[in-house]
């Protein structure tokens, strides 16, 4: 935890359980209003919108939709713990995914185009990190940089759309493995795998814990944590996690194309934001981001639901965004004045 | 060497000498029915909306701050616009014109001075907080056209980004803000206060600076001159189009300041180097279609632009270069060391 919430329970006097449980895990609560906000809008969606809205099938469904976001918004947790951000992701994705389709398309096998595909995000992710820890340049400009790269390069493999025919990338789409009414592409898989790995890194490495430290304290060198070598990584995890994307999306849309994730960085920050990570660094959690990107899944689908105006969802979103920065801010400010 | 605005000039400079030299008739500029034509005079026209949201962006990263929301706010200011002239009898009245530009720059105004509230009062980081409107603000642009794309045809709508005066107008419009912004920041005391709050916010605040105010009016005058820009784009394709407007603009936009010579940091700010900016960024463009690069494919190139700069302002290359003169001064070196001449 960071020093900040040790100092809270230091001071703390003695009060009930959820005041004790309030001033431990002050951290905690973004999330947890998350995970109540995701189960209102089930119920809400059940009972205004249609009451067949909490199906095995339709939450199957959330996790396919989104599993590309998912994969985009582990690697953005990341970097926004350390007080970064990363503003490449939405294009890395395109870039990696429409490259990947243009190897697969010139006949390279799938073990050489994936590693590849995987060390193109690396390498822009690597870009960032070294621009942003060793020229001091803010992540956002240095990460502007790199969407620029990337949105050039994906135009620069292909004007136009490239299907995908190779039928092992086609699988990890098509396939469902069924319990009942559930099912789970293997996408879906890679994309829980992903936050699985992420979550356990963060909790219980010390590269995680590490990466807490610089988001918490700028000078977390002094206690003699490898500062440079984990900011550059989060930002070459991000890349890869871009490069996964690219993966999934080709597979989910049967084609790359250069347009593809125009805006999308957006959404993987606020989804990153609504699960409670704070975007001032230093806390925050990948499981939290995974309820943020189901909170923007779902708010989907209930509008497409309704036959509403996708436009709505963007609204929306912001909206909540809006609610839950001002609730941070806050929280932070309250952590600030017990310190 | 040392006048802050000699890199950027001399890059401009530069740019078009290798653009004359590749094709004479860059520089050329024709007579035709008392209007001029060329490439230069294209290049003044087509730097109106970049200019004028750079323009507002100057100032609000001044103040410590930025503008995302830039690119959303035009898409909303072209949705009003035309949906006003649209929704009228009669497109090509000048009143029903003048209303729509009045009422779209209104609107414009007060989403800057939402991101304003935002940033001053609530104390909400600039990135974020105009974040939220960047995301909300192209979905309300999307509600106002309804999801179409609204096209008119309104002779003087279209007056404001093709017409000319010997010159394009659109290049008077961007000219009369620069005076404007100008005045307002060098010929009163709010450009120094100004930089007073981007320099150190606690320190102007307890020599009696009225910050919030500043801040505040920075994201206001940035909607507004965003909505201006957004009308000129509409202007120009004769459409709202809620996706394309300003798609990018804000990063353009950041660019063209940090090119001219303000540091993102906050603080001194250059209106004359955001100008060349601009000038720089549409010569940049102009260049690159020429050599036949596809347009979607010119991001690459901006950033390595992007990268080059950075890493020229960056601090530890300063360091560095510092170092190297000074080891080989105390080398004894008979070549007379000049200062690392990077100070952008």
């Amino acid at each position: 935890m960071t020093s900040l919430e040790t100092a809270n329970t230091t001071t703390r006097k003695q009060a009930g359980y959820f005041e004790t449980f309030l001033s431990r895990r002050a951290s905690l609560l973004p999330t947890l209003a998350a995970v109540a906000i995701l189960i209102l809008l089930f119920i809400g969606a059940e009972i205004f919108v249609r009451g067949d809205f909490i199906t095995p099938r339709n939450i199957s469904a959330l996790l396919l939709d989104n599993a590309y976001l998912l994969i985009l918004a582990v690697g953005m947790t990341f970097v926004i713990i350390t007080g970064g951000i990363d503003l490449s992701v939405g294009s890395v994705m395109a870039f990696t995914g429409i490259w990947l389709a243009q190897l697969l398309e010139a006949g390279t096998p799938l073990a050489i185009a994936i590693p590849a595909i995987l060390v193109a995000g690396a390498l822009v992710g690597l870009l960032i990190g070294v621009l942003v820890q060793f020229f001091d340049v803010q992540p956002f400009i240095a990460s502007l940089a790199g969407l620029f790269l990337a949105r050039g390069l994906a135009f620069v493999v292909s004007l136009s759309s490239i299907k995908v025919e190779a039928t092992e990338v086609l699988w990890l789409q098509s396939t469902r493995i069924r319990i009942g009414d559930w099912y789970i592409t293997p996408t879906g898989i890679l994309a829980l795998l992903v936050v699985l790995v992420g979550a356990w890194v963060m909790q219980f490495t010390r590269f995680g814990r590490t990466t807490y430290a610089i988001g918490g304290n700028q000078q977390a060198a002094l206690m003699g944590l490898k500062v440079p070598r984990t900011t550059v990584s989060v930002y070459v995890i991000s890349g890869v996690c871009g490069g996964l994307a690219g993966l999934v999306l080709t597979a989910y849309s049967g084609a790359g194309y250069p347009r593809n994730g125009i805006g999308t960085e957006l959404d993987a920050i606020a989804a990153v934001v609504i699960g409670g990570t704070l975007l001032a660094g230093g806390r925050g959690y990948v499981l939290g981001s995974m309820i943020g990107v189901f909170v923007y899944g779902t708010i989907k689908t209930i509008i497409s639901f309704m036959g509403a105006e996708q436009s709505w969802t963007q609204i929306i979103i912001g909206a909540l965004l809006l609610v839950f920065i001002v609730v941070q801010r806050a929280i932070v400010a309250r952590s600030e004045r017990r310190s | 060497m040392k006048h802050r605005l000699f890199w950027p000039v001399a890059a401009l400079v530069t740019l078009i000498l290798i653009n004359t030299i590749a094709r004479s008739q860059f520089a050329s500029i024709t007579v035709r029915d008392g209007r001029l034509y060329g490439a230069l005079i294209d290049i003044l026209r087509q730097s109106a909306p970049l200019m004028l949201v750079s323009l507002g962006m100057t100032i609000v990263i001044a103040t410590r701050g930025i503008d995302l929301s830039v690119g959303a706010v035009m898409a909303v200011s072209g949705a009003v616009a035309l949906t006003i002239i649209d929704g009228s009898s009669d497109p090509n009245n000048l009143g029903v014109v003048l209303l729509a530009v009045v009422v779209a720059i209104v609107v414009s105004l007060l989403l800057g001075v939402w991101n304003g509230f935002l940033v001053s009062l609530l104390g909400i980081q600039p990135i974020i907080a105009t974040l939220v409107l960047m995301l909300a603000g192209r979905g309300v642009a999307l509600l106002i056209t309804e999801g179409f794309i609204t096209t008119v045809n309104s002779t003087p709508f279209e007056f404001l980004s093709t017409g000319y005066l010997l010159l394009p107008f659109a290049f008077f419009i961007w000219v009369a803000a620069v005076v404007a912004v100008g005045l307002t920041e060098r010929r009163t005391a709010l450009g120094v206060l100004t930089e007073a709050v981007g320099i150190n916010p606690e320190a102007s605040r307890l020599a009696g600076v009225r910050s919030r105010g500043i801040i505040w009016s920075a994201y206001a005058a940035s909607g507004a001159l965003a909505g201006i820009a957004g009308i000129i784009y509409a202007s120009n394709i004769k459409a709202a189009d809620a996706n394309a407007a300003g798609q990018f603009i804000e990063l353009y936009a950041i660019l063209a300041v940090v090119l001219g010579g303000t540091s993102l940091m906050g603080g001194k700010f250059t209106l004359a180097g955001t100008v060349v900016g601009v000038l720089i960024i549409q010569t940049l463009e102009s260049t690159m279609l020429f050599l036949g690069v596809p347009p979607a494919e010119s991001p690459v190139f901006f950033a390595a632009v992007v990268v080059v700069v950075v890493v020229i302002q960056s601090p530890r290359l300063h360091r560095f270069m510092r170092g190297i003169t000074r080891s080989a001064r105390s080398r004894g070196s008979a070549e007379p060391s000049e200062d690392a001449g990077v100070a952008i």
